[in-house]
């Protein structure tokens, strides 16, 4: 609780005081290109001698089975849903990202807490709880928000993977079909990335952009936050 | 999605009633609570009964999680909550809603007592709960340690397990012994929350059917004035929850 690095009521039994890593989180709605995108980050980072490991949202070793089960038959709740990925992240957080930052590797956070936020807030209309639950997160070191419009997006997603059933927020009902299912359920998200943009000052990155400038932009917010990177001698790239 | 009433402020609005029991392993609440679910099908009320950690999605979960031994007191903590929060919306809700009785075996309490012991702050494990609805009669069985090991150790289960035991805490290489630490702070932690939230405390050194009577003449109280509904042409439900050996979560 007292300690700063805990988003709320943080994990008591674990001093997070030796983390020397830093913690980069890469935040956006379904389908922006986040994946793609920490994938090239980790070549470049990797080439300029750092050690990173990356992190994703319910790929936890406990919970991974577990929420995929419960997604494709278990009509859940949004507290089942919530406390599901809550517990994988809790998992990552112990078991992956702690230990990487205590060695002093970055880590690329494909997806935060700030998407439980979102998901939840959706489904609730309450912000309390949800922050409450995730208390023991660590507050990163940076946050990239890549912000695109729904209507993008839709094409975007319909060019490549297709609209599935929880990325068009089905389980609310919101719409005739997936498509207006879809549209309604990304624009409520993207409406409360975009408060919380506000809030919790994450730099945002326009995704409608090309990939090389998207890419160009997410290591410019990086660079600075890296360990020594003065001597890696960037001085000419650091942005405002 | 309605806002749900906090677990320590107003009583729930829906026509049914919710009675818990709590208690560490031994003390000999789910026999009570057993009992009670007899009387009160006897009577011809509808009853439906819940257990802590019951759900099948999260027990296979957490049965994982303890064989590989990779579970942290968070994961834990919320791998628990989980459940509850799948049983609250798809057992407890929809019989509470109906008029009916609803039984549970060990309820947020038994997470506020052993989470706390076992690492994890005390606000957050509350706040993670707070979409819980309030009991309308909450027992807790009370019984000293010594009491509760012997009742273990000559019953039907002859030996503790790992986590019953708090044994990934490291509190000593000898089951019985961790069991005896881990369990009196799990005492000591209930002794707060009787307090805090104003659970019945119940002497559970007493005779099992002395203990019942006790319990069946506060239900009785409790329950006067709450209508029943009736079944179809009031037919009795049957007995279908058999009497064998309480299973440990």
């Amino acid at each position: 609780m007292a300690d700063g690095r805990f988003f709320g009521d943080g994990l008591t039994y674990l001093d997070p005081s030796d983390l020397k890593g830093k913690l980069i989180a890469i935040e956006g709605t379904d389908g922006v290109g986040r994946s793609t995108h920490i994938e090239m980050l980790q070549e470049w980072l990797e080439v300029q001698g750092y050690g990173v490991i990356t992190t994703g949202w319910t790929r936890s070793n406990l919970m991974s089975k577990t929420i995929e089960v419960a997604k494709a038959g278990n009509i859940l709740d949004h507290w089942s849903l919530s406390l599901l990925y809550a517990t994988d992240f809790a998992d990552r957080l112990e078991h992956q990202i702690i230990p990487a930052l205590r060695s002093g590797f970055i880590v690329l956070a494909d997806r935060y807490i700030y998407t439980a936020f979102a998901r939840d807030f959706v489904r609730s209309g309450n912000r309390t709880w949800i922050r409450d639950v995730f208390g023991f997160a660590l507050i990163p070191d940076l946050v990239c928000y890549m912000r695109i419009d729904v209507e993008t997006l839709a094409l975007r997603v319909i060019e490549t993977t297709g609209m599935n059933y929880w990325e068009s927020g089905m389980d609310l009902r919101l719409g005739a079909d997936l498509y207006e299912s879809f549209k309604k359920y990304q624009s409520l998200l993207i409406e409360e990335f975009d408060k919380m943009a506000e809030e919790f000052r994450f730099n945002v990155v326009d995704a409608r952009k090309s990939p090389e400038e998207i890419q160009e932009e997410l290591r410019g917010h990086i660079l600075p936050v890296l360990p020594g990177h003065k001597r890696a001698g960037a001085s000419e790239q650091v942005p405002a | 999605m309605t806002e749900l009433h906090g677990a320590k402020g107003a009583p729930h609005p829906y026509p049914g009633k919710l009675i818990i029991v709590e208690g560490i392993d031994g003390s000999g609440k789910s026999t009570q609570l057993l009992l009670l679910h007899k009387w009160l099908e006897s009577k011809g009320y509808k009853v439906f009964f819940t257990e802590w950690n019951s759900s099948d999605l999260v027990k296979d979960t957490t049965k994982r999680g303890k064989k590989t031994k990779s579970l942290t007191p968070t994961t834990f903590s919320l791998l628990h909550a989980t459940d509850f929060a799948s049983r609250l919306y798809h057992q407890i809700l929809p019989p509470l809603k109906a008029g009916m009785l609803v039984l549970a075996d060990r309820y947020m309490y038994t997470a506020f007592a052993r989470d706390v012991v076992r690492g994890v702050s005390r606000d957050w494990v509350r706040k993670l709960y707070h979409f819980a609805i309030k009991p309308d009669m909450a027992f807790y069985y009370r019984v000293p340690i010594e009491v509760a090991i012997s009742r273990l150790l000559r019953g039907t289960r002859g030996q503790f397990k790992y986590y019953e035991a708090g044994m990934d805490m490291n509190l000593s290489p000898d089951v019985t012994e961790s069991f005896r630490l881990f369990q009196s702070q799990i005492l000591a932690e209930y002794d707060k929350i009787v307090e805090e939230f104003g659970l019945l405390t119940m002497d559970a050194t007493l005779d099992i059917e002395t203990q019942q009577e006790q319990m069946r003449t506060l239900v009785q109280d409790a329950l006067r004035g709450y209508k029943p509904k009736r079944g179809t042409y009031g037919r009795r439900t049957l007995f279908w929850r058999r009497f064998d050996i309480p299973r440990s979560e």
